[in-house]
């Protein structure tokens, strides 16, 4: 297993690197003269020549490379080319949001989803199951931010007992412990605030994770039709286990290997999906910080997203992978 | 093909699948005839006027009508034609370039292949939507160049389906036997070996086509896609947000057009697995 482990994060590598380098080929790819971008149109000859050499554009291309590696190896991401913060901070401050609300729509869609995918397993062909895996295939080819613009609808604008948008309330100003509201209102016990936060939650994480959710419930399912027709089933049957044990003891243990792995690799989509969730109710997130580079142009903003969430992304997957080896008795024992 | 297409009729949803794809060509090819309005044309006096059915909805608008009064059936109709065209040339992109990438990587094998999926690893490696963002954010926001983002996002897993499939094929008997025989390479590729591993290649298209329409829809929902006054389905969503209290109708209709291409596609995309691939739908 061992082997396996390092031959794992070995691969990492490349990947990584590949990543690096073509989100450093972002600026150059682009038309345009970056240095022009930022002064407009009108600047003179001479202010751009500087602006190239302060951004170091004169310099050979494998050097601007190893300078903007070295940078980001010091945790030195940029500025923004709009507000002007160091991009790490503003990262920072927004990742909490998009975390927390990540988090919410994967307790969401993993609880719902294997509940689903196992009342369907066992009471299979009956009317739940025919409407559970019809929801679950019409969750597949949602839009997600259709799916948020009809909650709103229906909840925030009809009903009108779940908010439409934000984090929380104006009303309530909470400190910033954690960045994680939840948590944070927890600690100053605000629970007034923490109820506001979690109201404001609720749409967005159901929107965010419909799709899991729906992914969860399919391979649940079918993971544990395989599994209900294994020797040790009819065994455990046989020795006179009730059907709960069967169920919950002996099938839905091996059942859910299948489904951690798929659980796990989707966190790290989830990040990718929050981008278009993030729009529609106005999450304070990375997601809409993204957004909104790209409608400004604002390439060190783009540049740094795009490197962290694939970085985010790609270590939740080798997690992931890890975590599998460790638990999958196949590979270990290699 | 009697076959098949009695195996195909035993699966229910595909068979719905196919008839919302049918309905879906119609809707485009006979867009002129069928749509009441041109898509473009604003009547700023008849704006936002609720559907036919509801109190204020008049005979002529038959979904009401959206901010600048273009009539929402027609634009709806007119963007089946987008929607189609975008998965078709999207799906055409990827499908070109994976082919050759998974082909180059199956056949030649050793250092080749290596270098060809290691690409694909890492542009796997980053979340599709993302990926299609930046290169938007690249090319600047436009149909075509999110048909070109959405092309090249989908290359990877084409790559991955063909080498997979070809790979599983050349080590079979007939194939052996062509080569004997004096094939050239090319022969043995296109004639051979690709017929016979064109089933996965041929579901992966129709699932693809299905996110291709999906992902079109969530760039030109940000704005980074088709633009105003293109009706198109995701902008049409994007235009409706700041009309969520007093318009819900422009929300409704182009997300229900989205979500049935989607589905119609993904159920065709599993009645063709079922049939041609059953071994795919057990993994």
């Amino acid at each position: 297993m061992f082997s396996y482990i390092i031959k794992r994060l070995i691969w990492t590598i490349p990947t990584l690197f590949g990543v690096t380098l073509m989100v450093f080929s972002m600026v150059h790819l682009s038309p345009g003269d970056p240095a022009v971008a930022i002064l407009g149109d009108k600047a003179n000859a001479q202010s751009v020549k500087e602006l190239r050499a302060q951004m170091g554009l004169d310099k050979p291309l494998y050097t601007q490379y190893y300078i903007y590696m070295s940078n980001i190896a010091k945790g030195d991401f940029g500025r923004s080319a709009t507000s002007y913060e160091p991009v790490l901070e503003e990262f920072m401050d927004r990742f909490p949001a998009t975390l927390e609300l990540a988090s919410l729509a994967m307790i969401f869609a993993t609880i719902i989803g294997v509940l689903a995918g196992i009342i369907s397993a066992i009471k299979r062909y009956s009317i739940f199951d025919y409407t559970s895996m019809f929801v679950a295939l019409a969750g597949v080819s949602m839009p997600v931010f259709w799916l948020g613009l009809v909650l709103i609808y229906f909840f925030s604008v009809k009903l009108g007992i779940l908010p439409v948008s934000g984090r929380l309330g104006y009303e309530f100003d909470i400190e910033h412990i954690t960045g994680f509201y939840l948590i944070d209102s927890l600690l100053v016990k605000d629970y007034e605030a923490f109820w506001d936060t979690l109201k404001h939650l609720v749409l967005p994480a159901v929107a965010l994770g419909t799709i899991p959710m729906a992914i969860i419930a399919r391979m649940t399912r079918s993971s544990m039709i395989e599994v209900m027709k294994e020797e040790y089933i009819k065994t455990a049957r046989a020795k006179g286990c009730s059907r709960f044990q069967v169920v919950v003891i002996h099938a839905l243990r091996n059942a859910l290997m299948p489904v951690v792995t798929i659980i796990g690799l989707m966190f790290g989509s989830l990040f990718a999906g929050s981008i278009l969730t993030e729009t529609t109710f106005s999450w304070p997130g990375i997601g809409k910080w993204l957004v909104n580079a790209v409608y400004q142009r604002d390439f060190p903003v783009i540049q740094s997203a795009t490197l962290i969430i694939a970085t985010v992304f790609i270590a939740i997957n080798l997690i992931v992978d890890l975590l599998y080896a460790v638990i999958n008795p196949k590979i270990r024992l290699s | 093909m009697r076959e098949f297409i009695r195996q195909y009729k035993k699966n229910k949803s595909a068979v719905f699948g196919v008839c919302i794809v049918i309905i879906l060509l119609i809707m485009a090819i006979f867009a002129p005839f069928i749509a009441s309005h041109l898509p473009a044309d604003q009547n700023l006096p008849n704006r936002l006027i609720p559907p036919m059915w509801e109190e204020g909805g008049v005979s002529a608008h038959l979904l009401g009508t959206d901010d600048f009064g273009r009539d929402l059936f027609s634009r709806i109709i007119h963007g089946a034609r987008i929607s189609l065209m975008v998965g078709a040339v999207s799906v055409g992109l990827s499908l070109t370039f994976g082919l050759v990438m998974g082909l180059t990587a199956a056949f030649y094998g050793g250092k080749v292949d290596l270098f060809i999926m290691r690409i694909v690893d890492i542009m796997l490696a980053i979340p599709a939507i993302l990926l299609a963002i930046v290169i938007v954010s690249i090319l600047g926001p436009s149909l075509i160049n999110a048909m070109i983002a959405i092309g090249i996002v989908g290359i990877p897993i084409y790559a991955r389906v063909v080498r997979a499939s070809v790979l599983t094929e050349r080590e079979k008997e007939y194939v052996i036997a062509s080569r004997i025989n004096g094939s050239s390479n090319m022969r043995l590729i296109f004639k051979v070996i690709l017929p016979n591993a064109a089933s996965p290649i041929i579901v992966q298209s129709t699932m693809g086509f299905a996110s291709a329409v999906l992902e079109s829809a969530g760039l030109s929902f940000l704005g980074l896609g088709a633009q105003p006054p293109t009706p198109e389905w995701g902008s049409m969503l994007s235009d409706s947000l700041q009309f969520i209290m007093t318009a819900p109708w422009m929300i409704f209709y182009p997300g229900l057009a989205i979500f049935f291409t989607v589905l119609g596609f993904n159920l065709m995309g599993d009645g063709l697995m079922d049939v041609l691939d059953p071994k795919l739908k057990d993994k």
